[in-house]
């Protein structure tokens, strides 16, 4: 019977849950990693017991933690991101150049083809590279040095490359997104690249329809169909068809179409996922309800599924990472919060149960299907 | 001998058991003392001063004989007595909340 294996990454360490096909059981293992801030934990998709995960906290910086029998132990491999040549400078809040300081990591996206090749994210924003396992990381300047790097922003969790999706069917293509920056799209595996924000709108910058500088939360597409995306927008849902080359939107009947999370059903490449969030003054969900909307339609008609989830008195958020899919035959849907509980689904979102109920506050979920 | 004492949660990450004992050939000194660390425990590199400016990380703290370090050139010889390893020297994190 197939399994799944939930990599869940909290304010204070790493959990592991693992199930049968069935997701009703669950074994919980951690923290690993304790006290230190887990933005992402992700697998390898061509050896699923390689996993790497970014550990970080404001005392002693960045570490990367890589494990290969899928999370039993880890140890540290390189945490040395260093910017290829001269950083440069991006806006400040208050509008004025700062210098490009490495932060953190804020997302680890393991290649489609081989386990020692990793994407990272990076605050502030950037893109490396490791092709050796996580022994060294390299920039692919090619983002930074954009014409719009000046101008590009914080957000209010800092200036971050938080989405990286990989297309499975074209090596050379990779999108990302940043906030406040915007996405963007390379065509020649990382060497250039360019905005693809025509089509957003957003009241908070001078230029609502500007080329950069969208708060863009998150981007999620169906390895099927590369071409179409979607994307949760500080407000606003958006769908483009194009490879990013334009957008609109779809937030529909939507009951507020701020928040953080998007995401594709596994086998239904129109089925999508959001969880509303009040608004950017108010990041928890509305009517302390916490209800996950469901499109079948690519977005626009819009279902709310509440279904083993709190419908009363519940103000929690969930943050943009925290949402995947598994890929077994009735789709697993799972989510985590800002009030430590991971919820599972094993029908799509039509029912919910929580699998833990009281981590640390949730940064990133990410499934792995084991055969 | 050399006596360092990490903060917890760099035990953890380096998988040490109380204090750290270095031979150091030469002056014994902030930089002397954190090169000799980082050659033993390669993990810690980045997480007590900075890969690349080489400064101390900001919430962390340099102390040794009842003295606050954290703030002197990190070539200034560090005291006799942590020198003969009567004291140690503390590396630990600032209380700043978490």
């Amino acid at each position: 019977m197939s399994k799944v294996r939930v990599l869940v990454g909290t304010r204070k360490g790493a959990f592991v849950l693992t199930s049968d096909g069935k997701r009703e059981e669950w074994d919980v293992s951690g923290p690993h990693f304790a006290g230190w801030e887990i933005y992402h934990v992700k697998g390898s998709p061509v050896d699923r017991d390689r996993l790497y995960a970014s550990q970080s906290s404001a005392w002693s910086g960045q570490v990367i933690q890589r494990s290969n029998d899928g999370g039993k132990t880890w140890g540290p491999v390189d945490n040395k991101f260093v910017y290829d040549g001269v950083a440069g400078t991006h806006q400040w809040y208050d509008g004025t150049p700062h210098p490009w300081e490495f932060k953190r990591v804020w997302h680890l996206e393991p290649s489609l083809t081989d386990p020692d090749t990793v994407y990272a994210g990076v605050e502030d924003a950037a893109l490396f590279r490791t092709v050796d396992g996580g022994q060294s990381w390299q920039e692919l300047n090619g983002l930074r040095a954009h014409g719009s790097g000046p101008r590009w922003q914080p957000g209010a969790g800092g200036m971050c490359l938080h989405t990286i999706i990989l297309d499975p069917s074209d090596p050379n293509r990779i999108f990302i997104a940043i906030s406040a920056a915007g996405a963007f799209r390379t065509d020649d595996a990382g060497k250039t690249w360019r905005p693809i924000n025509k089509g957003l709108h957003s009241l908070y910058i001078p230029d609502p329809t500007a080329e950069v500088g969208h708060c863009v939360h998150h981007v999620a597409m169906h390895p099927s169909r590369p071409g179409v995306l979607f994307m949760q927008k500080h407000w606003d849902v958006m769908r483009s068809d194009d490879a990013g080359d334009s957008w609109h939107e779809v937030s529909g009947n939507l009951p507020t179409d701020f928040g953080f999370v998007i995401d594709v059903h596994a086998h239904e490449p129109e089925t999508i996922y959001v969880v509303p969030i009040k608004s950017d003054a108010e990041h928890f969900v509305p009517d302390g309800k916490l209800r996950v909307y469901r499109s079948r339609t690519g977005g626009n008609e819009w279902e709310a599924l509440t279904n083993g989830l709190p419908q009363t008195d519940c103000y929690v958020n969930v943050l943009r990472d925290a949402m995947a899919v598994d890929s077994l035959d009735k789709c697993g849907v799972y989510f985590g919060t800002s009030g430590g509980q991971v919820y599972a689904s094993a029908d799509a979102g039509d029912n919910w149960a929580p699998i833990v109920r009281d981590l640390p506050a949730v940064l990133s979920v990410e499934v792995q299907t084991l055969p | 001998m050399i006596r360092v004492a990490l903060p917890g949660h760099l035990r953890t990450l380096a998988n040490i058991d109380g204090e750290v004992k270095l031979e150091i050939a030469g002056e014994v000194t902030q930089r002397s003392v954190l090169d000799a660390l980082e050659g033993v425990y390669p993990m810690l590199r980045g997480t007590i001063r900075d890969h690349v400016t080489q400064k101390r990380r900001p919430f962390l703290r340099f102390f040794a004989c009842a003295e606050d370090l954290s703030h002197e050139s990190p070539d200034v010889p560090l005291p006799a007595a942590v020198a003969s390893g009567a004291e140690p020297f503390l590396i630990l994190g600032a209380i700043a909340g978490g």
